[in-house]
């Protein structure tokens, strides 16, 4: 029994970052009562990101103060199922966020829309490159939504976020400029392209003279003042390169807090409790129905907070730990390939070309915005024949300068000692002169990567922990071999003083230290029917219909673009479902 | 890291799209208030004040810092170790002018020293892979602690009774190789992770704010040409045919 229970609500939401806010927006306007749980503080650009106390590398970007604190929770990661997990005890590889407005307070703003064919990747691979091109252990799935059937809800996240970005296909009509692969819009981007920093100029000439289709990132940093349906009005991104890992002061970055929550928190059918760590779901004595949600608040005692319908809109790993500590769905195992929860987690592969230039070429790296930049897709999705290649999925391609923030940001050559007089020569004379080419590419599911819970680990309440079982697959590393490949071609067309492709290497395992990204994905995938998947389109749970999973767990696999775009697609294309279908006729949305 | 009070517990004051607008003319106005006159009338394209600076940095001695959580001996061995790391040279200064020794000794008594943020529930398996980054039980002061006292009885037994700060630069040079290589090993502590450490740390105090206690004067952002807190680009953003003119500023309102 809890040491509290308080009152039935129409909905409780778990996590206040991005769909949290979204649902919380979309459903109090449908006359709902909202109850928002965010296990983390309260926070707001003012007084949280505000300029100057904002622009310290060390404290945000090094020591990492917005993120999630890891003393209290973590996860264990291990390379095999014959491994121990071990935990991760200090934030590297990837950056988990913490408080209202989440990991959406600290990201890029990279915002991007689905190919078709990677909605519809089995199938599409199959049909292409027929049925023994995609390898036995590689459980990748079709997403059970077409674009065509997502596009308002890109379009309705991407007028709510201010993206800044050129479009490439509107109904059809292919635009210079844009991406000529995209996916058809009804219209263009809310806000023009941001401008081109020093290596998005040089990128995008070279790209060009090789071949490629160089085009701006689709970016949720705003290029000029916005004012988005909900009111809320953003600034314009003034480059100022304390962007990714950092609140944005110019409120310029799309986040909860400048795009939804000063709207939100006005309304009288919706209450905020920070400091509220959700524990489990509570399902009745059938387990089909959910009956709201416990969890510890700020003193430390049991709460539980009844309610008709449950959205878990944590980060992906908490949404799955979460399933798994309340029992909904079957745990997967790898052994026997059956149950759902936890299966085909992914990541991303990425990979860099380093390029120096002479003295006379001034690339002021600290002059960026989080997502501004140039890229080219031509090697990513299937935009490109694999036939000849052995591997599924593919890369983006980019110059994306966020900042030259000098402890994390700042480049030597290959070869320079670590530290000592040459050290510190090789950073005086490349600092302002350097810069990486990125390619960030797709990860397939493969059997073999999953979630559950540790046996041994648990968080500061003695809960167990979710452990990760992940290593690189050869097919990822094909894939980031061809590509940077590619990328080297394009900086040997800057005409650099020297550049040094970073290309993965057969057999490297899994590293927890070095970032690599913060996109991980599945353990509660959407799929046709509950066989394959935890949720269906509407992500809504096979198992008990009244619990609603948002976010990145729901991705079959991980593809090269970053998630949020679709990840606020999802949420208001879920939402709509629920305020149109489900509030009238609370039941499965797809009959299993 | 920094225990700073953050407004918790009840929802904030709905905002007020004007007020925003309004605020960011204030962050803007400030901005624009700290760029120094000077520079801007010198600034001429890539022969600019910042690809002049280093020649003209100079860096006056520090005060007598009294180290809070390092005893003597340790004070005198974090000392020689930055001073190895990033000695004073013609390129620029050196770690120990810019107070690097004092940042390191400020990081001890912080969050980061403390490990708040970190995972430190056991089991603990130190000897683990480094894949799976630093796994042993000792936070970081007290593995400076440990590392400190371990490295300076290595060196008396190899170096005839010396400690690492009495050893000629050579010599101080290749224990540092010796230990990020994994090649000397200590009973008490990982010498590969305590030197780890060391050298993040240290790199972290050259260059990082001088709020943070390094960094002394923003010598070593003037040194590279990194601008600090200046943190407004827009009237910059364009094709690598210009260096940006003006030096840095600080979160503390220094400016050069």
């Amino acid at each position: 029994m809890a040491d509290i229970k308080k009152p039935k609500v129409d909905v409780v939401l778990v996590g206040m970052g991005w769909t949290g806010a979204i649902m919380g927006m979309e459903l109090t306007d449908a006359g709902l009562n909202v109850v928002g749980l965010e296990r983390g503080e309260n926070r707001d650009t003012n007084p949280d990101f505000a300029y100057p106390k904002i622009a310290d590398e060390l404290t945000y970007a090094v020591r990492y103060k917005l993120m999630q604190n890891l003393s209290r929770e973590t996860v264990t990661v291990r390379h095999s199922i014959n491994d121990d997990a071990l935990p991760y005890r200090q934030l590297g590889s990837f950056l988990l966020g913490d408080g209202v407005g989440g990991a959406g307070v600290h990201w890029n703003g990279m915002t991007w829309r689905a190919y078709d064919a990677e909605l519809q990747i089995r199938s599409h691979y199959e049909q292409r490159y027929g049925k023994r091109f995609i390898p036995a252990d590689m459980t990748i799935q079709d997403w059970p939504m077409t674009y065509a059937e997502l596009e308002p809800f890109y379009d309705r996240f991407e007028y709510i976020a201010g993206v800044s970005g050129k479009a490439g296909n509107i109904n059809g009509k292919i635009i210079e400029g844009g991406n000529p692969f995209e996916a058809p819009r009804t219209r263009d981007y809310p806000v023009p392209a941001l401008k081109d920093n020093a290596p998005a100029n040089l990128f995008a000439k070279a790209a060009r003279e090789v071949g490629y289709h160089p085009f701006p990132i689709p970016a949720a940093n705003a290029s000029q003042a916005y004012q988005n349906p909900y009111g809320m009005q953003l600034g314009p991104c003034n480059f100022c390169g304390y962007c990714e890992r950092f609140g944005c002061y110019m409120y310029a970055k799309a986040s909860p807090q400048t795009c939804i929550l000063p709207a939100l928190l006005k309304k009288p059918n919706f209450e905020l409790r920070d400091k509220s760590y959700v524990t489990k779901v509570n399902l009745d004595s059938d387990g089909k129905h959910a009956t709201g949600v416990t969890y510890m608040d700020a003193q430390g005692r049991s709460v539980e907070q009844p309610a008709d319908i449950v959205i878990l809109c944590a980060y992906q790993m908490h949404n799955v730990r979460l399933l798994l500590l309340s029992g909904i769905g079957k745990p997967y195992d790898p052994k026997t390939g059956e149950g759902n929860v936890g299966k085909n987690y992914a990541y991303q592969k990425n990979s860099s070309v380093s390029v120096y230039f002479d003295k006379d070429v001034a690339i002021n790296p600290f002059i960026g915005a989080g997502s501004g930049g140039q890229v080219f897709d031509d090697f990513n999705g299937d935009n490109f024949d694999h036939g000849p290649l052995n591997f599924v999925g593919g890369a983006y391609v980019s110059a994306m300068v966020t900042g030259g923030r000098p402890i994390g940001q700042s480049m030597t050559p290959d070869g320079t000692p670590k530290w000592g007089s040459q050290w510190k020569k090789a950073l005086k004379d490349n600092y302002l002169h350097s810069f990486n080419i990125g390619t960030e590419g797709s990860v397939m599911a493969n059997r073999e990567n999953y979630l559950d819970l540790d046996p041994t680990y648990k968080d500061v309440y003695g809960v167990p922990l979710l452990r990760m079982t992940y290593d690189w697959k050869d097919n990822e590393v094909r894939m980031s071999q061809f590509v940077t490949e590619k990328a080297a071609l394009v900086a040997k067309a800057m005409n650099p003083k020297a550049f040094t492709p970073h290309p993965p290497k057969f057999g490297d395992h899994y590293d927890v230290r070095p970032y690599q990204t913060t996109h991980t994905t599945g353990g509660a995938i959407c799929g046709d029917k509950p066989s394959n998947s935890v949720i269906n389109k509407y992500l809504q749970c096979w198992d008990v219909h009244n619990v609603f999973v948002m976010g990145a767990s729901a991705f079959p696999q991980n593809w090269a673009y970053n998630p949020t775009g679709m990840v606020g697609a999802l949420a208001y294309w879920s939402a709509a479902a629920i305020r149109e279908r489900y509030l009238k006729n609370p039941g499965p949305l797809v009959q299993a | 890291m920094k225990k700073e009070k953050t407004p918790f517990g009840e929802n904030p004051p709905p905002s007020d799209p004007d007020d925003k607008v309004a605020s960011r003319r204030g962050f803007l106005f400030k901005t624009i208030a700290i760029v120094p006159a000077a520079s801007a009338l010198t600034a001429t394209g890539l022969t600019s004040a910042i690809g002049q600076t280093p020649a003209a940095v100079k860096v006056a001695p520090g005060p007598d810092y009294q180290p809070r959580f390092f005893n003597a001996d340790e004070w005198t061995f974090i000392k020689a170790a930055v001073d190895r790391l990033i000695p004073a040279d013609n390129e620029g200064p050196g770690a120990l002018e810019l107070n690097v020794h004092a940042f390191i000794d400020g990081q001890m008594e912080s969050g980061f020293g403390h490990a708040s943020n970190w995972y430190m529930q056991g089991p603990f398996k130190g000897d683990a892979s480094p894949l799976f980054g630093y796994q042993a039980s000792m936070p970081p002061r007290e593995l400076y602690r440990a590392g400190i006292a371990a490295l300076n009885d290595y060196c008396r037994k190899n170096f005839s009774g010396k400690i690492f700060a009495q050893l000629p630069p050579n010599d101080q040079e290749q224990l540092f190789k010796d230990m990020d290589g994994g090649k000397i090993q200590f009973e008490t502590v990982s010498a590969q992770w305590f030197f780890t450490f060391l050298l993040q740390n240290t790199k972290e105090g050259y260059l990082s704010d001088p709020i943070h206690g390094g960094n002394k004067d923003m010598a070593a952002w003037k040194m590279i040409g990194f601008p600090g807190a200046r943190a407004d680009f827009l009237d910059f953003v364009g094709p690598s045919d210009k260096a940006y003119p003006y030096g840095p500023v600080s979160i503390g309102g220094k400016q050069s």
